[in-house]
């Protein structure tokens, strides 16, 4: 029962980011069109819609092949033992979730990690890392391998699918402002001669903030989303598998390796843990809290430890 | 008139009603499909994995007589009951035989063996989940079969309770873990 009511609370949660997405997305496009370009026919609001809705359809249509192509994924070897033992554990767990397996993909980096990506369990990826696979033994494995699945069977994937390619269309909005900025100062000067002239300013100013602020709040969204549903893909792990010591001993593993060498930042939010690490611990702390796609891994142990109470 | 609509909306409530309990049924069937795939699997490794174990470890010799033993009396088993009893022991011995390696060290450095081990443990989880799995679709249509309305439906059809696939030495009320 604690479970499908967690699944409702981040059901409406994500309706709700959705719909702070489309106005932030609106808004930005409202601005440039009375505010910088003094358009009487709203064009930069109707763009923005067409560009916020064209990246939404992208990401449902062909989200997980670009995702998979982005980090260089490929198919796994089954005369390798180690990934026909990947394959194996994926199907295994599908049977215990009760879903189709997946696609099965991996990719070539030392460091352990694994992600899942798609729009339902019928069209979903699950793709782990050559570093993951040599480092875990079997259990660790399995509680990964089920962390995804519990992604996949909840429909987390379509989410952060969404909320990513969301994210996208602000961050090329606020890219063409940008740009626009130069055409929106010579209004600007033009207009000095007027009484309006410091309204004009004020507003300005308040756009440029905004057009910096966008993208950046926009992923905080994306990344506060992400960071509530790892803790309900842990507590899924722990369901499917009965064993959610060994997705802690997994999680301690991964906290002490090197970061990933080949993620951009549209797809960070993807993976089980955080995949820059390093790099964002030796920045200022406020900055790296703000950044964080992923809750911090020693309270995912701590809560994993206190679940296993429940399992023995 | 409204005779005809009380008819009628009996008769809509009586196909509800049957078709919810077909669904379920069909659900068990699944579910045991995939137990049978998984339990083929496991019959079709044994022989190859037992081979392979031989050369190293002579001295097993009544795990592989009972391996042999359990894997027959599951291919001739007629009922539910019968495979689970063969296959919950076939389950034990075949815990021991991946135990065994742990024994030969000659048997952890054979790339074969390696492989089919890992077989093997795979083909035990999936047979342990799919059990899972079937169970709770059993309990779900069992309890529907049992309970009003849908029992009326049950008698009047026939529907017969399904059999829990139970291994030895478990009781045969099973709680759903939640």
């Amino acid at each position: 029962m604690d479970f499908y009511a967690i699944q409702e609370k981040n059901k409406r949660r994500t309706v709700i980011l959705i719909l702070i997405f489309a106005g932030l997305l609106a808004f930005l496009g409202y601005i440039l069109d009375f505010y910088i370009l003094y358009n009487r026919f709203p064009y930069m609001t109707i763009l923005a819609i067409f560009i916020g809705s064209f990246q939404a359809i992208l990401g449902y249509t062909v989200g997980d092949k670009m995702v998979l192509q982005s980090v260089g994924a490929r198919k796994p070897n089954p005369n390798n033992l180690t990934e026909k033992q990947f394959i194996n554990i994926v199907e295994e767990l599908s049977i215990a979730a009760g879903i189709p397996t997946p696609k099965i993909y991996v990719m070539d980096d030392n460091s352990p990690n694994a992600f899942a990506t798609g729009r339902d369990p019928n069209h979903a990826s699950v793709c782990a890392t050559t570093g993951l696979l040599k480092l875990m033994n079997r259990e660790e494995l399995q509680g990964v391998v089920a962390h995804e699945l519990t992604h996949i069977r909840e429909r987390d994937i379509l989410t952060m699918t969404m909320v990513a390619a969301l994210a996208g269309a602000i961050g090329i909005l606020a890219a063409i402002s940008r740009n626009l900025m130069r055409f929106g100062g010579v209004r600007r000067r033009r207009s000095r001669n007027s009484e309006s002239g410091n309204i004009v300013i004020i507003i300005f100013t308040i756009y440029i903030l905004f057009a910096i602020l966008a993208p950046i709040i926009a992923r905080i969204l994306a990344l506060a989303v992400s960071r509530s549903r790892e803790y309900a893909a842990d507590a899924g792990s722990a369901e499917l598998t009965r064993n959610p010591l060994a997705l802690a001993s997994a999680l301690r593993k991964i906290a002490l390796s090197p970061p990933l060498r080949r993620v951009n930042h549209g797809v960070a939010h993807l993976f089980i843990s955080e995949p820059y690490k390093k790099k964002i611990a030796e920045k200022d702390s406020l900055w790296a809290n703000l950044w964080a796609t992923h809750p911090p891994i020693q309270k995912r142990i701590a809560l994993l430890e206190q679940m296993a109470h429940k399992y023995t | 008139m409204w005779i005809f609509a009380v008819i009628i909306g009996g008769l809509l409530y009586v196909i509800y009603l049957y078709n919810s309990v077909i669904r379920l049924k069909v659900k068990v069937k699944n579910a045991w499909s995939q137990i049978d795939i998984q339990l083929k699997r496991r019959h079709d490794l044994i022989p190859n994995l037992v081979n392979t174990v031989k050369g190293y470890a002579k001295h097993e010799k009544e795990l592989f007589e009972a391996i042999a033993k359990y894997r027959s009396m599951s291919e001739k088993a007629q009922n539910i009951k019968e495979i689970g009893e063969s296959e919950g022991m076939l389950t034990q011995a075949m815990k021991k035989l991946i135990a065994l390696a742990e024994n030969y060290p000659e048997l952890k450095a054979n790339e074969n063996f390696l492989h089919l081990q890992e077989e093997l443990v795979s083909t035990e989880n999936k047979i342990a989940f799919a059990r899972q799995f079937y169970n709770d679709m059993v309990m779900k249509y069992n309890t529907r079969i049992q309970t009003f309305p849908a029992n009326i439906i049950a008698n009047i059809f026939g529907f017969k309770e399904s059999e829990f696939l139970l291994f030895p030495g478990e009781r045969s009320n099973i709680n759903v873990e939640f």
